[in-house]
C-alpha cells in the first residue's frame, strides 16, 4: 500500500483528521440502516403514476452512518470548540436546557393544524414569547413568523409598505439606507418594490446626520438603521433621526442584529423604531446549527402592528386563538398576507422561552453589561498592535482596519487564514465596507476572561509576526486544517454541485 | 483607422467605423479577481450609454459593466461562457465583451483616451 | 448567573484595562431618555424551575404521541431514527457557523454536498441548493426566480396547491409587482390548466401529491410550457411520497420546490421545517440560496467550498436573486442523515408502507355510513366528504383523544362547498389499532 503524499501515512489519515469519503463511495445495494416491515399487499391507488428505475440512493448500515456524520463532524469549529470572533454575528454559548426543552413530548410532537383547544400550552409559549419580546423592546406588537433574521426585515419592510398604502401614500418609493448596512437590507428593500437610497457615515462612523437630513422628502417610505450599527457603534442621533423619519411621514425600520449590546438597557421603542427585527439565533442563544434554521420576529408599533402577518397568538374568550384570516373575530383585518406556512419557526420559540426565562430580566441586562465590556477589553488590548477603525468606546463588537498591515504584504484575509491554524475561527472581514479591510470583533458575553486573554495573545503574536515581515508564514495559512484554502475560483468557474458516478467505471468520480 | 476610448466605470470602447468593441480594462480585472462568469445581454439590445449593459462576476465581487455609448448590441462574444479566465488573461482582446453599432457617435467626445485614463485611475489611489 | 463567566474580580481588572469606572461609561453615546432602569419581567431561574414550567405549558397539548393521528396537509408525523437526533446534537454540528470558512466547515461542506446530490436524485432533477426556509417558501422563490429566466410576470397556481404556499405567493406577488392567477380549490383534482396558458405566463405551479391528495402525471402540462416558453414548478408537500410516485423530473419539470420535514424532522408545531430546491443545469446561476461546490486544496486534496455566492445579498446587495441570507441548515442535516440511514431500500420501502397503510384507512372509512372517499388517486393522503361540516366532526373526535385529520376549512374557511371536506394522512406510524379507534369513533359521532 502506498503512503499518502501529503501526509505521510497509508490511510491518508492524520492522526484524529480522519478522511472520510462520501456516503455515494460507500453504497451496498440493498443495505440499509432501518429495519421495516414488509408492506401488506394491498390494491394500489398511485393510478400508475409510479417511479421506474431505481433513484440512485446509496445503502449504509447504522454504524456507517453514524461513524460518517462523526467524522464529518469533527471537521467543524463551533462555539462548543472555541470563541468565534465574529462581529454581528453574536455566537454565545448555545444552552443545553434548550434543547431538552424542545424535544417535550407535547412540544415535539404537536401538529401545527391540530384543534386549537388541543394546543392551548403550545400558543401559551408562544404567547409568553411575544411578551418578553414586547417588554424588551417597549414595543405594543410583534409577528413571530417570519423563518430568518432576512425574512422579518421582509415582514418590516411589507408592513410599512402596507400602511403608506391603507393611507393612499403608496406613491413613497425611497427607502433610505447606511451604506454600513448589512447586504440583507438593500436586498430587502429592493424585493419589496423600492429604490435604495444610500446614506453615508460621517468620520465618527455613524450615520451623517446632514447628508441624511439632505436625502429627506415626501417620496420617502422609510429608513433602516441598525443600531448599534455595523461598526460596533452607538448611533448618537438615533433618536433625533427616528424624528425627522416621523415628520416626512415615513417609518423607521430597525435592523436588530445588534440587539445583544442593549437588551434589557435600551428599549428600541423608546428611541422611535417602528418595527424592528429580532434574530432569535444571535441575541437569544437559538443554535446556528451550520448555517440555520433562525428565527426572526418583528416587534411593531402602533402604527404597524395592525398590518402584521397571519397567523398570530390572540387571547379569545375561550383562551388561546390563532389568527389565520383577516376576517376572525379577533383580527385587526389589515394584515399584508402570510410570510411562512404554518405559525413560525415553534423550535425556536421554545429554545428562545427557555433561553429568557433562565436568564431572567436581571440576567438579560448583564449580558448586555457582559458583552460591551468583553469587546472594550478586546479593543483596549489589542489597540496598540492592530488599527481601530473609530475613536472612542464600542459597545459589543470591536472595528479594526487593516492600517496596521500597511507596511506588509499581508492582507486581512491572511490574518484570518493565520488565526486557523492557532484554532480560531476567523472574525468577520471586509464588512462593513465602509471601513477599509475590516476586522469586526464580536466575543459576546459567555466568553470568560482566560478566553479573552488567550484570543488577546494571539491576536497581537500575530500582528507583531505580519509586522515584523514574515509574510511567506501568512500566504501558506493554514496548513494545520484538514483542509488548507481551496481553490474558489474554480468551483465557480466549473461548478460541481453534486455526486455523479464516473461514467466509465461506474465508480465515484474524483 | 480605430480609436480606443474608456470610461470612469472602466470600460474600452474600440470604434472601427460604425461599430465598437467593448470589453473592462486591465485595471478593472485586477480588482475583481478571477473572473468566474460573465452575463451578456442578447444580441439586438439596444443599450443607452451609462446603464448596465452585462455583469462581469469574480468570486468576491458581481460589478455591473456599463454601456460606454448608446445602440444596438451586434454580437456577444460567446468564448467567454466557457472560459471567463480570458478577462484576466486578454481583458484588451480576446476578452472583448460585446460589439455594439453606435447610434450617437457623438458621445465618443465624451470619453477618454488612453493618457486620460492612466492619469485617471492614478488618481485612484 | 451560569451562563455567565465573568466574575466581579473579572470585571474590575477589565474596566481597569479599559480605562473607565463603571460598565455604564460604555453606554455614555445612549441619550438620557431612553436609559431604561429596571425592565419588569421575572429574574432568572435554575434548569429545574425552568423545566418546570415549560413542561407545564406542554402537559396542556394533546401530542400525536399520544393519541391516534392521521393530520397531514403539509406536516406529516414520521418516525425518525434514534441516531439521527443524537448526531444533529452534536457541538459541532448544532454550534457551528455558516460555513464561509471552508478549511474549518468540511464537515457542513461535505454533508450539504451529500443532501444537495440526494434531493437532485429523489425529484429526478439535474442541481439543488442547500437548503431554504420551507416548502412554501421555496415555492415562492421559484415563482420568483421563473419570472427572471422567462422575464415574465404572470404566474399561474392550480388549485391542489398547499393555500400556504399560494397565500405566501400571493404576498410576494403584491409586493414585487408580479401577476398571480389563482385556480379555485380542486378538492376533484380534476382541473385544466392547458388552456391557462400563454405567452405571458412565466410559469404554471402545481403540486404532487395535491393538497387534496390527488396524483397526476404533469408530462403533457411540461409540454404545453416549454411551448410557450413558461416554467413548470411542481411543489411536493409530503417528500416520502418520492420514494413510489413518479418524480418531477421525470414529468419535465423545471423548477421542484418541496418541503422536507417528513424526514428527520418532528412535526414541532409547524417549525423550523426544511425547503428543498432543485432545478435544471441551464438555470443554476438563477438559483437563490446556498450553493456548496467541489473542489480542490492547496495541496490537490479534494474539499468543498460555498459557491456562486455573488447572486446572494452580501454581494449582489439590491441586486441579489433574493435577500435570503440563511439556509435551514440542522433541518437540512437531520434530513440528510435519516435519509442516508434509509438508503434506496429503506426510502422505497418507507413509501410503499404509507400507502399501503393509507390504502387500508382508505378501506375501513369507505365502510363507514355517510363517509366518502373523494379521491381515485392518491399517496397517504386523501379526501374525504362527511356528511356534515368536518369542523365539527373533528373537534368531537379530538374531545374522545382522538386527531382525526384536517377540516379543509381549516386552510379554506371562506369556501362553504369545502366544509364538509376532511384530509386524512396515514403514515407507518398508524397502526390498525389506531385505524380502529378513529372508525369506532367515527361512528359514534357522525
Amino acid at each position: 500500500m502506498q503512503r499518502d503524499p501529503v501526509t505521510g501515512t497509508f490511510s491518508g489519515n492524520r492522526g484524529l483528521q480522519i478522511e472520510e469519503p462520501l456516503i455515494f463511495e460507500q453504497d451496498a445495494p440493498g443495505r440499509t440502516g432501518v429495519d421495516l416491515p414488509e408492506p401488506p399487499q394491498v390494491k394500489s391507488r398511485l393510478g400508475g403514476i409510479e417511479r421506474k428505475g431505481a433513484i440512485g440512493l446509496p445503502g449504509l448500515s447504522e454504524p456507517q452512518v453514524v461513524r460518517h456524520y462523526t467524522r464529518l463532524s469533527q471537521k467543524n469549529y463551533a462555539i462548543d470548540t472555541g470563541l468565534y470572533p465574529l462581529g454581528s454575528c453574536t455566537m454565545k454559548h448555545n444552552p443545553r436546557l434548550n434543547e431538552k426543552m424542545v424535544r417535550l413530548p407535547g412540544l415535539a410532537d404537536l401538529h401545527p393544524l391540530q384543534p386549537v383547544k388541543t394546543v392551548q400550552g403550545a400558543l401559551e409559549l408562544i404567547d409568553q414569547l411575544a411578551h418578553w419580546l414586547k417588554t424588551l423592546t417597549g414595543m405594543p406588537a410583534v409577528a413571530l413568523s417570519p423563518g430568518a433574521g432576512a425574512h422579518g426585515e421582509l415582514c418590516g419592510i411589507m408592513a410599512i409598505r402596507a400602511a403608506h398604502e391603507a393611507k393612499g401614500e403608496g406613491h413613497r418609493k425611497r427607502i433610505l439606507v447606511p451604506e454600513s448596512a448589512h447586504g440583507t437590507n438593500p436586498a430587502t428593500a429592493a424585493g419589496v418594490g423600492y429604490a435604495v437610497d444610500p446614506i453615508p457615515a460621517n468620520e465618527r462612523g455613524r450615520v451623517d446626520l446632514a447628508a441624511f437630513k439632505a436625502k429627506l422628502g415626501a417620496d420617502v417610505a422609510g429608513i433602516m438603521i441598525t443600531n448599534p450599527n455595523t461598526c460596533g457603534l452607538f448611533e448618537n442621533d438615533i433618536m433625533e433621526i427616528a424624528e425627522a423619519i416621523h415628520g416626512v411621514g415615513a417609518y423607521f425600520y430597525g435592523d436588530g442584529a445588534n440587539f445583544n449590546a442593549i437588551v434589557g438597557r435600551v428599549r428600541p421603542g423608546d428611541l422611535g423604531v417602528d418595527c424592528m427585527h429580532i434574530n432569535l439565533h444571535k441575541t437569544f442563544s437559538t443554535p446556528h446549527g451550520g448555517g440555520g434554521p433562525g428565527a426572526g420576529p418583528v416587534v411593531l408599533s402602533a402604527a404597524l402592528a395592525p398590518f402584521a402577518p397571519l397567523p398570530y397568538v390572540v387571547h379569545g374568550p375561550n383562551g388561546f386563538d390563532l389568527v389565520e384570516r383577516n376576517d376572525h373575530a379577533l383580527a385587526s383585518g389589515q394584515a399584508f398576507g402570510r410570510l411562512k406556512s404554518f405559525h413560525g419557526q415553534m423550535g425556536m420559540f421554545v429554545r428562545a422561552v427557555a433561553y429568557m426565562m433562565s436568564h431572567g430580566g436581571d440576567g438579560l441586562r448583564q449580558v448586555a453589561n457582559d458583552a460591551v465590556l468583553n469587546a472594550n477589553y478586546l479593543m483596549a488590548s489589542l489597540k496598540d498592535e492592530m488599527t481601530p477603525a473609530f475613536e472612542g468606546p464600542c459597545m459589543h463588537e470591536a472595528l479594526f482596519d487593516d492600517d496596521f498591515l500597511k507596511n506588509t504584504d499581508v492582507s486581512t484575509l491572511d490574518i484570518a487564514k493565520a488565526m486557523i491554524d492557532e484554532g480560531y475561527h476567523p472574525m468577520t472581514m471586509y464588512f462593513p465596507l465602509v471601513v477599509h479591510g475590516a476586522l469586526l470583533i464580536e466575543p459576546t458575553e459567555t466568553e470568560s476572561k482566560d478566553s479573552l486573554d488567550q484570543f488577546i495573545a494571539v491576536m497581537r503574536g500575530l500582528a507583531r509576526r505580519a509586522k515584523s515581515g514574515d509574510t511567506a508564514y501568512f500566504h501558506a495559512a493554514p496548513t494545520l486544517t484538514p483542509r488548507r484554502r481551496l481553490d474558489e475560483t474554480a468551483a465557480a468557474r466549473k461548478p460541481v454541485l453534486r455526486w455523479k458516478p464516473s461514467p466509465i467505471t461506474g465508480e465515484a468520480a474524483e | 483607422m480605430s480609436t480606443v476610448k474608456f470610461t470612469e466605470e472602466h470600460e474600452w470602447i474600440k470604434v472601427e467605423g460604425d461599430t465598437g468593441t467593448v470589453g473592462i480594462t486591465p485595471y478593472a480585472q485586477e480588482q475583481l479577481g478571477d473572473v468566474v462568469y460573465v452575463e451578456l445581454p442578447a444580441v439586438g439590445k439596444q443599450v443607452e450609454k451609462g446603464k448596465e449593459m452585462a455583469v462581469v462576476e469574480s468570486v468576491k465581487a458581481a460589478s455591473e459593466v456599463y454601456a460606454p455609448v448608446s445602440g444596438a448590441i451586434v454580437a456577444v462574444n460567446d468564448k467567454l461562457a466557457g472560459e471567463p479566465a480570458t478577462v484576466n488573461a486578454e481583458p484588451m482582446a480576446g476578452g472583448w465583451f460585446v460589439k455594439i453599432k453606435l447610434s450617437k457617435p457623438d458621445e465618443l467626445n465624451g470619453l477618454m483616451d488612453q493618457a486620460a485614463y492612466d492619469k485617471y485611475v492614478k488618481g485612484l489611489h | 448567573m451560569r451562563y455567565l463567566p465573568l466574575t466581579d474580580a473579572d470585571r474590575r481588572t477589565m474596566l481597569a484595562k479599559i480605562g473607565v469606572p463603571s460598565v455604564d461609561s460604555l453606554f455614555r453615546d445612549v441619550p438620557e431618555r431612553a436609559r431604561f432602569g429596571k425592565i419588569d419581567l421575572p429574574d432568572h431561574l435554575g434548569e429545574l424551575e425552568v423545566e418546570r414550567a415549560i413542561s407545564a405549558m406542554a402537559a396542556k397539548n394533546l401530542g400525536t404521541g399520544r393519541a391516534p393521528s392521521f393530520l397531514g396537509a403539509g406536516a406529516y408525523r414520521h418516525h425518525v431514527p434514534s441516531s439521527v437526533d443524537h448526531l444533529i446534537q452534536r457541538g459541532e454540528f448544532l454550534t457551528s457557523y455558516t460555513p464561509y470558512q471552508p478549511e474549518v466547515t468540511q464537515g457542513t461542506l461535505e454533508y450539504l454536498f451529500e443532501f444537495q446530490t440526494q434531493v437532485a436524485l429523489i425529484a429526478d432533477m439535474d442541481v439543488a441548493n442547500a437548503s431554504m426556509y420551507d416548502g412554501a417558501t421555496a415555492t415562492a422563490e421559484a415563482v420568483m426566480m421563473a419570472n427572471r429566466v422567462t422575464r415574465r410576470s404572470k404566474a399561474v397556481l392550480s388549485g391542489g396547491l398547499h393555500p400556504h404556499y399560494r397565500e405566501i405567493v400571493a404576498t410576494h406577488a403584491h409586493f414585487g409587482g408580479f401577476t398571480a392567477e389563482f385556480l379555485p380549490p380542486d378538492p376533484q383534482g380534476q382541473e385544466s390548466l392547458l388552456d391557462r396558458i400563454d405567452n405571458q405566463t412565466s410559469c404554471v405551479v402545481v403540486q404532487n401529491p395535491g393538497f387534496f391528495g390527488h396524483l397526476r402525471d404533469y408530462a403533457a402540462l411540461a409540454q404545453a410550457c416549454q411551448k410557450a416558453g413558461a416554467l413548470l414548478i411542481v411543489a411536493v408537500a409530503e417528500i416520502v411520497s418520492l420514494g413510489a410516485v413518479k418524480p418531477p423530473g421525470a414529468m419535465g419539470a423545471d423548477i421542484v420546490a418541496a418541503e422536507g420535514q417528513s424526514l428527520g424532522n418532528a412535526l414541532g408545531f409547524g417549525g423550523p421545517y426544511v425547503g428543498l430546491f432543485a432545478t435544471r443545469e441551464k438555470y443554476v446561476r438563477q438559483m437563490p440560496g446556498r450553493l456548496v461546490g467541489q473542489t480542490v486544496d492547496t495541496d490537490g486534496r479534494r474539499g468543498w467550498v460555498l459557491t456562486l455566492s455573488t447572486r446572494e445579498q452580501h454581494i449582489r446587495r439590491e441586486k441579489a436573486t433574493s435577500n435570503i441570507c440563511t439556509n435551514s441548515g440542522l433541518c437540512a442535516l437531520a434530513f440528510t442523515i435519516h435519509l442516508t440511514i434509509l438508503g434506496e431500500a429503506g426510502f422505497t420501502r418507507l413509501a410503499d408502507l404509507n400507502h399501503a397503510t393509507a390504502v387500508r384507512l382508505a378501506e375501513r372509512l369507505s365502510s363507514v355510513k355517510g363517509v366518502e372517499v373523494v379521491n381515485d388517486t392518491f399517496f397517504n393522503e386523501f379526501t374525504v366528504r362527511l356528511p356534515k361540516p368536518a369542523t365539527s366532526v373533528i373537534d368531537a373526535l379530538a374531545d374522545r383523544g382522538i386527531l382525526g385529520g384536517v377540516p379543509v376549512s381549516r386552510l379554506y374557511p371562506k369556501e362553504s362547498a369545502l366544509a364538509d371536506l376532511l384530509l386524512l394522512a396515514a403514515t407507518e406510524t398508524n397502526t390498525d389499532a389506531d385505524i380502529d379507534a378513529l372508525v369506532r369513533a367515527l361512528k359514534e359521532v357522525l
